[in-house]
């Protein structure tokens, strides 16, 4: 037991005690939305291998290929563009469908080179 | 795409042809499906019910229903059972036969290590504890599934895990197969999985965005708590926590509240005095959460090898949730504690559930929580206690911050600490270091994407450029079919061909020709040899691999009850069994009318020197649903009676029938008191008129025939038996 965390506990409860059952609930939904916020901030300017390998089966690109390609993309140092970014670029450059430019990505790293430039 | 036949009730799941086709097939539909109840609720044979949803085209119900017109009343929520043994091909025949008991949610829980797989797996290799969730799984499942909802006349929901360091990929997998619900919660990753935090809740988003997207049902993995901490009743403030943080954070990445679901379980189980922590504790939840929806737990934190133990303990969880609210009852399969579950267990669970929602229909309209006294009190203390929760968290520094410091799954209640709650490094785990910030030209072509999304000038939806994405062009999914042919389903499939097709018959607990068996005595031994024995006589039973699953002691010198288990090692074949033709039983109400009809009456009595009368005076007696019940007058001349003195009262008394029961059977002495029923009857001329019937435990239906009599009865026979032979011949001499 820990005397200052307990102490600090009895005084919240103090408060806590004045609200109403409705506010209490209220309350509680507020800290809750405080805690996550941050989180959710986080979540919205971040992404990762997953999320990208998830965009990537979403343009129709099959699981192991899409796990080869975000390994490139992520060495090259592009993830933060967006694997399925990357990968709409390989293809509009060179004139190939997506599939084929999946291909060539995991086939040749070096076609990732000054896409973004 | 997916004009599948409607599947035969009295026909074998095809599994081979399930998996035909699979690469074009897509779900017939997508999304959650709540049960249709009718508000002012449900008529079914002599009752009417008040909180039930419409009941199956196709279903069996509980074995008492045969007392009531077989009604078999499906509750109002959605009734979960958990199925994964490891073989999918398997499982889909389970699924069926719980959805004809009313499972309308069928959870695949995923093999061991699946979530530490840093992306998808594919094709049909064989799991440990659970399942390899594939593309390939996923749509020979929910195909299946298409077909049983259409056989039992009810949606079946369909789910599993999104979790580990692959859940947004998952996610759109579900998504794209049609899975209708998913537990997912970054928490659990964090404390149970070790995935590191930060890579976690940045998962969590995108996997949570494309389940709204699905209309997937989302479970929490809260419950974890209580099942992981030493004292699972103390952690209740936390519960509230957790349930709190994984749903705000839900709701702020776009998923509609009514999709939400709270895992809940009781966290107690009896001998603790269950009612004053679970109750309160429901209650609080309710009162918090009460956009959100409860998905009903059963407890399985104390569940011990004894299977009727646990399922008393899931009535009492279910009655908690009847006093509160479910709108998912889950069922755990009382076998959990002893073994990876069995086909049948999972049916005692659903039945468990059954049973009680039966039983304690509307309760709420005939009791009441008392809220004002001790109750109101405790979950008031639990909700305060829930807030100054969070409120230190805020003021330490936030979630993250309080994961570091070991916040959650301490087992000592909040605000106390007995230090032993999982902390986490947020530079730790599996996948650290792993996220990335999104550049101010970060783009993602697809639709269901959350967070920040720049989309090229020119452009309205995000997946235009690449013409539309799966999710709305499913056939643009690229599917993988096996990767490795030596541990696929095709090649399981071959080796179980005989006991699925090949009409060789072995029991099975979990997978085609398993063999499994439990056996279940009680030897008059103390503990510590009873299991000993048991296995000893297991294998001179000639079982493989004998395991004692349960003992329980009935007395520490007197004896045990034992169960034991172990594997067939022959097979039968189904052709070298002689099944008796079954015997049609008229229906009650035309036997009462033919009885009545004809005034029918009986003389009966034992016959020898046989002094048993029991048999026979059940066979007689109303009480004990014997002929009488059905309108028959007997007149019973008592035990040992010369078969002369029956032949006199039948015709002095005007009787159409005699009905002899004979036990002895030393030197064939039935079969020759049968036969001479038969020959005096001749003699004097009466044969044509009387109907003759002999019953015993050595006597068989077979015996008729050779002994000159209308009908013979052996073990296990009822007095509606002996009506309905006794009608019959009367209606083939065209007396009625």
């Amino acid at each position: 037991m820990d005397p200052v965390r307990n102490q600090r506990f009895e005084e919240r409860r103090q408060e806590l005690k004045k609200l109403s059952d409705e506010e209490l609930k209220n309350r509680f939904w507020e800290l809750c939305y405080q805690v996550v916020d941050p989180i959710v901030d986080l979540a919205r300017t971040h992404t990762s291998p997953s999320i990208e390998r998830s965009v990537l089966l979403r343009m129709g690109i099959d699981s192991i290929t899409a796990h080869a390609v975000v390994d490139q993309v992520l060495q090259a140092g592009l993830l933060g563009k967006g694997a399925g970014n990357v990968l709409l670029r390989v293809a509009q450059k060179n004139g190939m469908d997506i599939q084929a430019a999946a291909a060539a990505i995991i086939e040749n790293k070096e076609l990732l080179n000054g896409l973004f430039q | 795409m997916s004009d599948s036949q409607p599947l035969d009730p009295n026909q074998k799941l095809d599994i081979e042809i399930i998996l035909e086709g699979l690469e074009n097939y897509h779900p017939e539909r997508k999304g959650w499906t709540w049960r249709d109840c009718p508000s002012d609720g449900v008529e079914m044979g002599p009752f009417h019910y008040r909180n039930m949803s419409r009941p199956l085209k196709n279903s069996i119900g509980l074995p008492a229903s045969k007392y009531f017109d077989h009604i078999d009343p499906q509750p109002s929520c959605v009734v979960t059972t958990e199925i994964a043994s490891g073989r999918f091909e398997d499982d889909l025949r389970r699924m069926r036969m719980a959805a004809w008991h009313g499972a309308d949610h069928i959870m695949v829980i995923r093999t061991t290590g699946q979530s530490h797989i840093d992306g998808l797996l594919e094709g049909t290799p064989e799991g440990v504890g659970g399942v390899p969730i594939t593309r390939k799984q996923l749509r020979a499942s929910r195909k299946a599934c298409d077909m049983i909802e259409k056989e039992v006349g009810r949606p079946i929901n369909f789910h599993s895990y999104v979790s580990g360091v692959a859940g947004p990929e998952v996610a759109v997998l579900f998504a794209e197969e049609g899975v209708n619900g998913a537990h997912q919660d970054p928490q659990y990753n964090v404390l149970y999985r070790n995935v590191n935090m930060y890579r976690s809740f940045v998962d969590a988003a995108e996997a949570k965005k494309v389940m709204a997207g699905a209309g997937i049902f989302q479970i929490d993995g809260a419950h974890n708590a209580n099942a992981t901490a030493k004292a699972g009743w103390l952690v209740m403030p936390e519960l509230m926590v957790q349930h709190g943080i994984n749903c705000a954070f839900s709701v702020r990445v776009g998923m509609k509240k009514d999709l939400i679901g709270l895992s809940t379980v009781p966290p107690d189980a009896p001998p603790a005095p269950k009612l004053w922590y679970d109750l309160p504790y429901a209650v609080a939840l309710r009162d918090f959460f009460s956009e959100f929806k409860m998905r009903a737990q059963q407890n399985t934190r104390y569940i011990e090898a004894d299977i009727e133990e646990a399922i008393r303990t899931h009535t009492i969880d279910t009655l908690i949730s009847m006093l509160t609210s479910a709108d998912i009852q889950s069922t755990i399969t009382p076998d959990e504690g002893r073994n990876i579950p069995w086909h049948y267990n999972n049916i005692r669970g659903v039945q468990t559930v059954k049973q009680t929602w039966a039983a304690l229909d509307g309760i709420k309209e005939l009791v009441e929580l008392k809220k004002d006294g001790p109750l109101g009190e405790m979950a008031r203390d639990i909700k305060e206690r829930a807030v100054a929760f969070l409120e230190e968290i805020l003021e330490i520094g936030g979630y993250f911050a309080a994961v570091e410091q070991g916040f959650f799954v301490d087992s000592a209640k909040y605000p106390d600490r007995n230090g032993d709650g999982i902390a986490r490094d947020g530079k730790g785990g599996v996948g650290a270091g792993s996220i990335v910030p999104r550049d101010p030209d970060y783009y993602a072509p697809v639709c269901d994407h959350f967070g920040d999304n720049h989309l090229p000038p020119n452009i309205q939806h995000a997946d235009d450029p690449i013409n539309g994405c799966t999710l709305c062009k499913p056939e643009k999914i690229a599917y993988i079919d096996e990767l490795d042919e030596e541990d696929s389903s095709t090649k399981r499939l071959e080796e179980t061909h005989p006991y699925r097709k090949g009409g060789m018959i072995k029991p099975e607990a979990e997978w085609a020709g398993d063999g499994i068996i439990l056996t279940q005595f009680f030897v008059p031994l103390p503990e510590n040899v009873a299991g000993v024995y048991g296995l000893e006589m297991a294998k001179k039973l000639g079982l493989i691999d004998p395991e004692v699953v349960n003992i329980q002691v009935m007395h520490p010198a007197e004896g045990c009850f034992v169960e034991v288990k172990g594997k067939i090692g022959f097979d039968i074949d189904v052709k070298a069994l002689k099944v008796p033709e079954k015997e049609v039983i008229l229906d009650e109400e035309v036997l009462r009318a033919a009885v009545k009809k004809v005034g029918l009456k009986v003389v009966a009595g034992t016959v020898g020197e046989d002094e048993h009368s029991v048999g026979l005076r059940e066979i007689l007696d109303i009480k004990h649903g014997g002929i009488e019940k059905y309108g028959v007058k007997y007149v019973y001349l008592g035990t040992s009676v010369p078969v002369d003195k029956l032949i006199d009262a039948a015709i002095e008394t005007g009787a159409q029938a005699i009905l002899i029961s004979t036990i002895i059977s030393h030197n064939d002495v039935h079969r020759m008191q049968m036969r001479k029923l038969a020959d005096l009857c001749i003699e004097r001329g009466i044969r044509d008129r009387i109907i003759l019937i002999a019953g015993g435990t050595q006597v068989n239906r077979d015996m008729a025939k050779e002994t000159g009599l209308d009908a013979t009865f052996g073990r296990g026979t009822h007095g509606i038996d002996v009506v309905n032979a006794m009608v019959k011949v009367l209606q083939a001499r065209g007396e009625i």
